[in-house]
């Protein structure tokens, strides 16, 4: 007999640069009132930021675990300098926590530890899949623009794996070591004033046609479109999916996790749930268009009938 | 070091070999490599005919199948492995773990070589792929600055090729979905970034305006030169600056600083450009053969000459030099 489906929450790393004290109360209040159960935290951006969080790492850490949530910490996504390589190393050999791999190298030195896969390693098909498994991966977040069809093959290819998607945030597109974010207000990557910090939900990227097509953070380029996979919860759920990645933006994101929840447990309709995410955070347009193998920008209608799975499959 | 050439037809192929390259690179005409171009790329008898050819020159053949498999279609990068592997590639340059898996698993004797595109920036990166598949040659990615990269020849044990002349990428190869947002086609599953099926151009006024997808790339007023619209070096607006926000549209040239890179360990020189005319390979090549065996006083007049072949493009050191970030 196959188990009953489960759905859970899972919280993303905070990508943006906020400040210590900002950062520190988003998890509190995450800890507080989120019905999130896993939380992965941690720079994942840009090495030059991390001493904005360290001083509250401890604390935070503390607060989400006393409220029964699930920490892994995620390490950096690219890694060229010494000091870099060094401060993966350091994450791997001390950390009590799992780690969420986000680069080759986090990869290569956690090989026997269990470990967690994060949506910026490229995991395009089962085979892939089976290998970072075996040698210790316990999860893998799927990269965004996976389509359903690759999902679907990946999950029923590798069934010793819990595999999480990307279902709510500005989509990480690509990651430089040249530092845009900086360049835009005549800064260099080496001089950049954290810049970045001035821009809590990323910095937008128009076009020369006024359309807003992209937003800066950091070294990063992101969506400025928000991924919602919402609708697309009960197919995700069928498919084998255990977790949706909830990426934190700068906004209500306790209440954006209670719509996933409450769209996730059938108590809500996914029309609904769009209809209040649109509300807690204004003036980004949804996207979804990656998961139907469409321009990633772009926005589908689910099909009637994935729009209301909730009968079929339960919150845990 | 060694001269790293690339051909998108066997007219190029052979130009390269007689132009005196160490080793060509080519791909299948099909997704499994990452110039998927139309009216580029290999059939199988092609392969077999350039290998066979490049062999009498005794010039190396590599095969680029350096796209992710698309899962649930395996058989497709597979089939591509297992015929380079029979028609006599001398290395095969590979991305996707689960294709290295089945390489290593199914032809250990074959050699491997890292993909720029699996983003192996760093020595531990380097060692987990050399430990689990056994790679023999890392194509670095260009976001590494020259101490950056003697460092790591320091640290690993398998040898190093580095991208020094032809098409530059902004963002970190391998690791960019810019491409897919905007048209649905991406480097990593498609083979292709920025495609020309999805490109327009259109007069606005006395402008012509470049568009990818639904999005302008970039405007050009009367007289300017219209380039190709590739999404991270359009013109972009931020805030009220307006400018090209990721990069000019530059190409690559670290060719000055060949000297430093032999030093810093690196062992062979990758020319981008499989989507070019074979006259510019054979151009390319034979210029960057002489300037490579050339000493520092004769080199510039080399490669001034080389720069002419930039079409008037500027060009750039890119992430070589440190103060590119």
């Amino acid at each position: 007999m196959p188990a009953t489906p489960h759905l859970s929450l899972s919280l993303g790393p905070v990508l943006y640069l906020w400040d210590g004290p900002k950062w520190r109360d988003f998890y509190f209040r995450i800890a507080d009132e989120a019905p999130v159960d896993h939380v992965t935290l941690g720079e994942a951006v840009c090495s030059k930021r991390l001493h904005f969080i360290e001083p509250h790492v401890a604390e935070v850490i503390e607060r989400l675990e006393a409220a029964g949530k699930k920490v892994s910490l995620a390490s950096l996504a690219l890694v060229t300098l010494e000091r870099e390589s060094q401060l993966v190393r350091g994450l791997v050999r001390d950390s009590i926590h799992p780690i969420e791999a986000n680069d080759l190298s986090a990869l290569g030195l956690l090989a026997g530890k269990p470990h967690s896969i994060g949506p910026l390693i490229n995991v395009y098909n089962g085979a892939t899949a089976r290998l970072l498994a075996s040698r210790g991966a316990t999860s893998i977040c799927l990269p965004p623009e996976l389509p359903m069809a690759s999902v679907s093959e990946i999950v029923r290819d590798a069934p010793d794996v819990a595999f999480e998607i990307f279902g709510f945030g500005r989509v990480p597109l690509a990651i430089s070591a040249r530092c845009a974010h900086a360049r835009s207000k005549g800064l260099v990557k080496d001089n950049c004033q954290f810049i970045c910090g001035d821009d809590s939900d990323g910095l937008i990227v128009e076009t020369l046609d006024r359309q807003p097509f992209l937003v800066l953070n950091g070294v990063q380029t992101m969506s400025h479109t928000c991924q919602s996979l919402l609708q697309e919860l009960a197919d995700l759920t069928a498919a084998g999916i255990s977790r949706i990645r909830l990426s934190p933006q700068d906004c209500d994101m306790v209440t954006v996790a209670r719509i996933y929840e409450s769209v996730a447990a059938g108590l809500m309709s996914a029309a609904e749930g769009l209809a209040r995410l649109v509300a807690a955070y204004p003036g980004v347009p949804l996207s979804n268009g990656f998961h139907y193998g469409q321009t990633g920008a772009s926005w589908i209608e689910a099909p009637a009938g994935a729009r209301n799975g909730g009968e079929r499959w339960q919150m845990r | 070091m060694e001269l790293i050439c690339p051909a998108g037809t066997p007219a190029a192929f052979r130009e390269a070999v007689d132009a005196g390259a160490d080793a060509v690179y080519c791909g299948f005409r099909d997704e499994t490599n990452a110039r998927n171009f139309p009216g580029l790329n290999f059939s199988r008898d092609e392969l077999k005919t350039a290998i066979a050819y490049a062999r009498r020159h005794k010039v190396m053949t590599f095969v680029a199948i350096n796209t992710f498999m698309r899962a649930g279609q395996e058989k497709l990068w597979h089939d591509a492995v297992d015929d380079a592997v029979r028609l006599g590639a001398d290395a095969l340059i590979l991305a996707d773990f689960g294709l290295m898996a089945y390489t290593a698993e199914r032809h250990p004797q074959q050699r491997l070589h890292v993909s720029v595109q699996a983003s192996a920036s760093n020595a531990d990166a380097v060692k987990f792929l050399v430990e689990t598949f056994g790679a023999k040659r890392v194509v670095l990615p260009r976001i590494l600055t020259i101490p950056d990269v003697a460092r790591l020849a320091r640290q690993i044990s398998c040898e190093i090729e580095v991208f020094v002349f032809g098409g530059l990428c902004v963002m970190a190869e391998g690791r960019c979905s810019l491409s897919s947002y905007a048209t649905g086609k991406s480097p990593n599953m498609n083979g292709v970034c920025s495609p020309a099926s999805h490109v327009r151009y259109r007069e606005d006024g006395s402008e012509l305006v470049s568009e990818l997808g639904d999005y302008t790339i970039n405007r050009f007023p009367a007289g300017e030169a219209a380039g190709y619209p590739t999404l991270c070096k359009g013109r972009f607006d931020i805030a009220e600056e307006r400018g090209y926000a990721f990069e000019d549209p530059v190409s690559l040239d670290v060719m000055d600083h060949i000297d430093a890179l032999r030093d810093a360990g690196v062992g062979a020189l990758k020319i981008e450009g499989r989507q070019r005319g074979k006259a510019y390979v054979a151009e390319v090549v034979s210029v960057m053969r002489r300037a490579v065996a050339a000493d520092a006083t004769e080199r510039p007049a080399l490669l001034s000459r080389l720069r002419r072949l930039s079409e008037g493009q500027k060009t750039t050191s890119g992430a070589y030099e440190k103060r590119w970030r």
